[in-house]
């Protein structure tokens, strides 16, 4: 566009001015080319795909079902049987459970993640945009339930609802609001009086305008890059709770228990501690170098 | 400074007070009491437990009760564990969990600290990249991966260490629990430390120091340092807390008597008047410590004013 010459090309003061006349380059087409420059978050996702694919199709094609006991094959090695990584304690075959194990950890991720996030930017935006006494009462909220330990909300969930998987996802989303909200209310709360909302206001954009335009895309950077950081952090949790058998249950696998019981065998079978941890540690691993990239390619500034 | 530490101390009152009654009713709600078991008690022998306790009352009568024993000190007796009050099991529990705690938060700072300034020095050199990845590493890798990783390695293969027990405190028996404890400490600490001191080395005080003449150690450890430090010290305040008051998992691998073990199977037996000990421990501990950061935070930064 030949009109933006004026214009620096991004940056918030810009946004504000630009208002809805002119269509330059947006915050998010330079997010993503740096995000795409950045080689461990494309390493990060290229792998992350693959893991996601194998979690979605690799349980239909592996020769055993995930569940399948087969007396004979108990604790063999790699290679034998057409147990490509072994079996376990049961003559299971690790391979399937491992697939199975991961997209139930997945899944728990991105669930979990999705409840922490409607909730905190919910009650954090409610709490920045209104101020005053609300405000105070929300995040004294907040405070009181962060003094509480993590442990003490799950046991209680899951002896009051019982231990089944869907109360594990809403049990962890329901404690990893905490520090979504903190983020989402500084943010709405330095936002508001910003120079470029003052600025569009003064163009004379409307209020519906002002949060589409200007809070909710400043919002979503911190947002998002909260939220990649969040699904490892509720698959660790996961498999934590797995770990002290509070989680997922048997026979249905999730890579916490995987590795609970690979540790358990790992002095006769070692191979059952060690794929599982493997594939849990790249799993974590790709999502962290996501999580580090969005950040550096929303928030420039820190570069 | 005594008024900013006296404020703060009467704020955390009306917190705790709510964790408490939170805490409360929220255990009550959920199903199930102390005195379940596999075998049923009679009916009467189970009034006269519920008496015993004062769990016969109205709810809000025992919350009330409860509160009023808080307030003098008195935590109640546990309900599982005959003759012993909660006091007794906090006191005899803790040693394990403070004990490895405290030497693992010791061990992941100087750690921590030396690794993140060394690569915020050499910045964009292999020594950082090779700081940065075992950060990164440390940060992905749990603790019950590590734990018995290491079990494998230094007490099955090689045989140095022992694999599990507390051995009451012995050197050997701590090296692998503190080690598993501080490895993402470690990776958290020094990631913190080095964003720091990249920041701190641009700023205009240290080219200051600089073009004074300052020889490059003094500029690192007297003005620097000082400085990036602070994000350091926010952290480390609820990091602490988590610490102290037992790793679950790593007790659970090492077979440790410490405080996490003993919450989670309160919690199971709905030993109601132990949990909330325990939560109520953990409350104030979180507080206190991150009273302690601000402190510290003020002490390092002069542009802080407490008040």
């Amino acid at each position: 566009m030949s009109t933006s010459i004026l214009i620096p090309r991004s940056g918030k003061g810009a946004e504000a001015m630009q208002a809805a006349a002119l269509k330059g380059r947006s915050l998010w087409d330079d997010a993503r080319r740096r995000l795409l420059r950045n080689k461990g978050a494309v390493a990060g996702m290229v792998v992350l795909g693959l893991l996601v694919l194998a979690a979605a199709i690799g349980p239909h094609v592996t020769p055993y079902a995930y569940d399948e006991i087969n007396k004979e094959d108990v604790w063999l090695a790699p290679l034998i049987h057409g147990h490509l990584i072994g079996a376990d304690a049961l003559g299971r075959d690790l391979l399937a459970r491992l697939l199975m194990g991961l997209r139930v950890s997945l899944a728990i991720g991105l669930v979990a993640t999705f409840v922490s996030l409607v909730i905190g930017v919910a009650w954090g935006a409610v709490a920045g945009f209104v101020g005053g006494r609300l405000d105070e009462l929300m995040m004294r909220f907040v405070d009181v339930l962060y003094s509480l330990p993590f442990i003490f909300f799950v046991i209680l969930l899951m002896v009051t609802f019982g231990s089944n998987i869907i109360l594990i996802f809403v049990a962890i989303g329901a404690v990893e609001w905490l520090t979504m909200s903190r983020i989402v209310r500084g943010q709405t709360l330095t936002l508001k009086h910003k120079e470029f909302v003052e600025a569009a206001r003064a163009a004379g954009l409307s209020q519906g305008g002002i949060i589409a335009r200007h809070i909710v895309p400043n919002l979503l950077g911190p947002v998002v890059v909260y939220v990649t950081l969040t699904i490892p952090a509720v698959i660790l949790a996961e498999s934590f709770l797995s770990f002290l058998g509070l989680g997922v249950q048997p026979p249905m696998a999730s890579l916490g228990t995987l590795i609970a019981n690979g540790a358990q065998d790992m002095e006769l079978a070692p191979w059952l501690l060690i794929f599982p941890s493997l594939v849990m540690v790249v799993t974590l691993m790709s999502f962290n170098f996501i999580g580090d990239g969005l950040r550096d390619a929303i928030d420039p500034k820190d570069r | 400074m005594f008024r900013f530490i006296g404020r703060r101390l009467l704020v955390a009152i009306p917190t705790l007070f709510l964790v408490v009654t939170l805490a409360f009713f929220m255990m009550r709600a959920a199903p199930g009491g102390p005195f379940d078991s596999d075998r049923k008690l009679s009916p009467e022998i189970e009034q006269n437990m519920l008496a015993r306790y004062g769990m016969n009352k109205p709810l809000g009568q025992q919350y009330l009760d409860y509160l009023a024993g808080v307030a003098h000190g008195d935590f109640g007796p546990s309900l599982k564990y005959k003759d012993k009050t909660v006091l007794d099991i906090l006191r005899e529990n803790y040693r394990p969990s403070l004990r490895i705690g405290l030497s693992a938060i010791i061990l992941a700072s100087v750690v921590g600290v030396s690794l993140g300034v060394l690569a915020a020095l050499r910045q964009n050199r292999s020594v950082d990249y090779g700081v940065m990845t075992v950060a990164i590493l440390g940060v992905c890798i749990p603790t019950f991966v590590t734990a018995p990783m290491l079990v494998l390695v230094f007490a099955s293969k090689l045989g140095w260490l022992p694999s599990a027990g507390w051995n009451d405190g012995a050197i050997q028996n701590l090296v692998l629990p503190v080690t598993v404890l501080a490895l993402p400490q470690i990776a958290i600490i020094s990631r913190l430390t080095r964003a720091g001191m990249i920041e701190v080395l641009h700023s205009n005080y240290v080219r200051t120091a600089r073009a004074k003449g300052l020889p490059e150690h003094r500029i690192v450890t007297r003005h620097a340092l000082r400085a990036a430090l602070l994000p350091l010290v926010s952290y480390l305040g609820p990091a602490c807390a988590g610490l102290l008051t037992g790793s679950l998992v790593v007790e659970k691998i090492f077979g440790l008597p410490g405080l996490g073990k003993f919450f989670v199977i309160s919690a199971l037996q709905r030993d109601y008047t132990v949990v909330m000990g325990m939560v109520i421990f953990y409350a104030a501990l979180i507080l206190l410590l991150n009273l302690v950061a601000d402190l510290l935070y003020a002490l390092l930064d002069p542009r802080v004013r407490l008040g």
